[in-house]
């Protein structure tokens, strides 16, 4: 059973109040999601139907993977998230309207209705993500080397599910990346499952931060999908790599509470697995926490919800009101001139 | 001007010759691979580079394609204008991810937000017994997919040009390099892979073929060696009263449609010639372009030679069995002028 939050953190109370209310703005995002991914999509499930088609991965309950590390970013960081990229957008300042616009495939979105969920890119915060596993880890590399050729001390972050640890793309990166010396951390995501494959029958060592000795770099492990472990992990990575110290992988324990994809039948896991999860939900523990601070009134929490849940319904109702693309724009943007 | 004229770099130095220029024009250009530092690239287009810019700006890479062209794209979103090396063009294999489901789509699915302002050069071609691993061009591999210029200049003078324009350009560029054009030492001595390059930076364009033999009998549309084995051939055709016309490609994608449908137009008979696979490839995608759009004005069928759909072989006359030299281009035009 986890222990966080049990005890008074050497976390500041405004970082503390910045995750929390991301991480109700991912949450509360997700869940619009998940019933717009259904809009269209009854009595029969049809994947190419609907509000928004298409596959849709959902990071309900990965939540602190994402801001435990982005709370230590600024705009100059660069960040590459894989094909479950919500919660790193959302944790990154991505625009939310133009993301979730993007997602409905409209014109106003971050690629014009031509990238959709899995492609998302917003230059203005420096956050890409892609549909293929470990992929945009050799992206953040060359973010990480651009730093250090500019003499700059922004740093490059790339996301990836334990799955992707055991791709070619996550040996050559760190190895590359230990070999420069660059300021880039890999931020593993173990949700337990590679889709259906649990992480047991598919890595052959108990946590990917152990794979850092063989780069000759830090590693770090976050139990329990605890934020606050999550923050304290990051800060050292992030401090470690912008003072020319070189990469880390931090694996973080975490829990996702959906399958795979909106429409996974889930047969791979127990069905008591979810609900025993969500017994642990690293929000409530957050929230309890900072409910106990003598700092934090119910009202300033309720503040914060509200808040966050109202960017989030705007920017769903900028999505719901933006146009479709003209079909012939379809045949714009291959190349720029 | 006669002294410029007497200018003569092997097809190896005027690309690195083109880097280097423009490594000194823009901060932001640099250059990575394997061997590209001290060893100047295997095929030479790196050469000087390492001893002028030094190691920050000249970066060997490890055996990690995957990881290091990953690295150049991720440079190349953050503004950089990276020159990447992929050794031999059949490496591709171990790195297609980064190059196609990323390099080339990137700037589309951000709907033209993002730019990847880079060069992936590679070396192509055989004709030197290296086999089926290290001999292939895969020119239509790279020009079927849509997102990446595709360019492979055919004497020294164009690679310098060629270079300078793929590394302005803001869009990723392929572009391929012919092992056997690079005049290196120690391989075959060719006169073509020398040539007049003018010292000072100019550029050639990444989307125009070129005539480099007029004539009004046929035309002969080839691309690197091709080029030059048709050129070989038309000579001696001449002797025989047939002016053949010969194009150099110089870029796959975009195609120059416009210099192929004018000069078909002229001589009504049409050869493609390809050191590609045969089938689905450049030699088709030309021949489909006049045959939708000159097809009335032909009067033979349009013919094509190229590697017949097998793997390069190793052997020597195997391998010259396979690649088009300049007697096939004879001996098929004699056939053509023959049935019409």
């Amino acid at each position: 059973m986890t222990k966080f939050g049990e005890k008074q953190p050497a976390v500041s109370l405004e970082k503390l109040e910045w995750m929390y209310e991301q991480m109700v703005k991912i949450r509360y995002y997700e869940d619009q999601m998940a019933e717009a991914y259904m809009e269209g999509k009854t009595p029969v499930f049809n994947i190419g139907a609907g509000t928004v088609p298409g596959e849709m991965h959902l990071a309900t309950g990965q939540e602190p993977a994402a801001v435990g590390i982005c709370v230590h970013l600024t705009k100059e960081d660069t960040v590459t998230a894989p094909h479950r990229p919500h919660h790193h957008a959302i944790a990154k300042g991505v625009d939310l309207k133009k993301m979730t616009a993007e997602i409905f495939g409209k014109e106003t979105g971050l690629g014009k209705g031509k990238g959709g969920h899995m492609h998302l890119f917003d230059p203005e915060v420096k956050f890409s993500c892609g549909g293929i596993v470990g992929a945009g880890i050799p992206h953040a590399v060359g973010a990480a080397m651009t730093s250090k050729m500019k003499g700059k001390d922004s740093v490059a972050v790339a996301f990836i599910g334990e799955g992707a640890a055991n791709a070619g793309a996550f040996h050559e990166s760190l190895n590359l990346a230990a070999v420069w010396n660059l300021p880039l951390i890999v931020v593993v995501e173990d949700n337990s499952y590679g889709i259906s494959v649990p992480k047991k029958a598919s890595t052959s060592v108990e946590s990917n931060d152990l794979r850092a000795s063989a780069y000759g770099i830090a590693g770090a492990y976050v139990k329990d999908n605890d934020p606050i472990a999550m923050y304290k992990a990051s800060e050292e990575a992030v401090a470690r790599a912008r003072n020319g110290q070189g990469p880390t992988i931090i694996e973080i324990e975490t829990y996702r509470y959906l399958g795979h994809f909106q429409g996974d039948p889930e047969l791979y896991r127990d069905e008591t697995e979810v609900p025993g999860l969500r017994q642990l939900d690293p929000i409530t523990k957050l929230r309890k926490m900072l409910s106990e601070s003598e700092s934090v009134s119910e009202a300033d929490l309720e503040t914060m919800e509200k808040r966050a849940k109202q960017e989030v319904d705007e920017a769903y109702q900028f999505a719901r009101d933006s146009s479709y693309p003209d079909p012939e724009s379809a045949l714009k943007d291959v190349f720029s001139s | 001007m006669e002294t410029a004229k007497k200018r003569m770099l092997t097809g190896n130095k005027a690309m690195a010759e083109a880097i280097s220029q423009e490594m000194e024009k823009d901060p932001n250009v640099f250059v990575l691979g394997e061997d590209i530092g001290k060893y100047g690239g295997i095929f030479g287009s790196t050469q000087g580079l390492i001893e002028k810019f030094g190691p920050e700006r000249v970066l060997d890479t490890p055996i990690s394609e995957t990881a290091f062209i990953g690295a150049a794209i991720g440079a190349a979103a953050e503004g950089m204008r990276p020159v990447a090396e992929l050794m031999f063009v059949d490496f591709f294999g171990v790195c297609m991810d980064q190059i196609y489901n990323h390099m080339a789509k990137i700037p589309y699915m951000s709907g033209g937000n993002v730019k990847l302002p880079m060069v992936l050069m590679t070396s192509v071609g055989g004709g030197y017994r290296d086999a089926a691993q290290h001999s292939q061009t895969l020119y239509a591999t790279f020009a079927h997919m849509p997102g990446m210029k595709v360019v492979a200049p055919s004497n020294p003078y164009d690679l310098k040009g060629m270079m300078v324009s793929a590394i302005r350009d803001d869009n990723p560029v392929v572009f391929m390099f012919h092992k056997s054009l690079q005049g290196l030492g120690w391989m075959k001595q060719l006169d073509v892979a020398v040539d007049h390059v003018p010292e000072e930076s100019y550029t050639v364009p990444l989307d125009k073929a070129k005539v480099v033999r007029e004539g009004k009998d046929v035309t002969i549309v080839g691309i690197q060696m091709m080029t030059h084995y048709a050129v070989e051939a038309a000579e001696r055709l001449a002797k025989e009263g047939i002016e053949a016309e010969v194009i150099d490609l110089r870029s796959l994608a975009p195609i120059d449609k416009d210099t192929i449908i004018e000069s078909v137009k002229k001589t009504h008979r049409l050869l493609v010639v390809d050191e590609d696979y045969l089938s689905y490839g450049m030699t088709a995608e030309v021949s489909a372009i006049v045959a939708e759009e000159a097809f009335f004005e032909m009067e033979a069928p349009i013919s094509r030679l190229a590697i017949p759909d097998v793997p390069i072989p190793y052997s020597g006359v195997l391998e010259d069995f396979v690649i088009p030299g300049p007697n096939n281009i004879y001996e098929q035009v004699k056939k053509m002028m023959d049935e019409a």
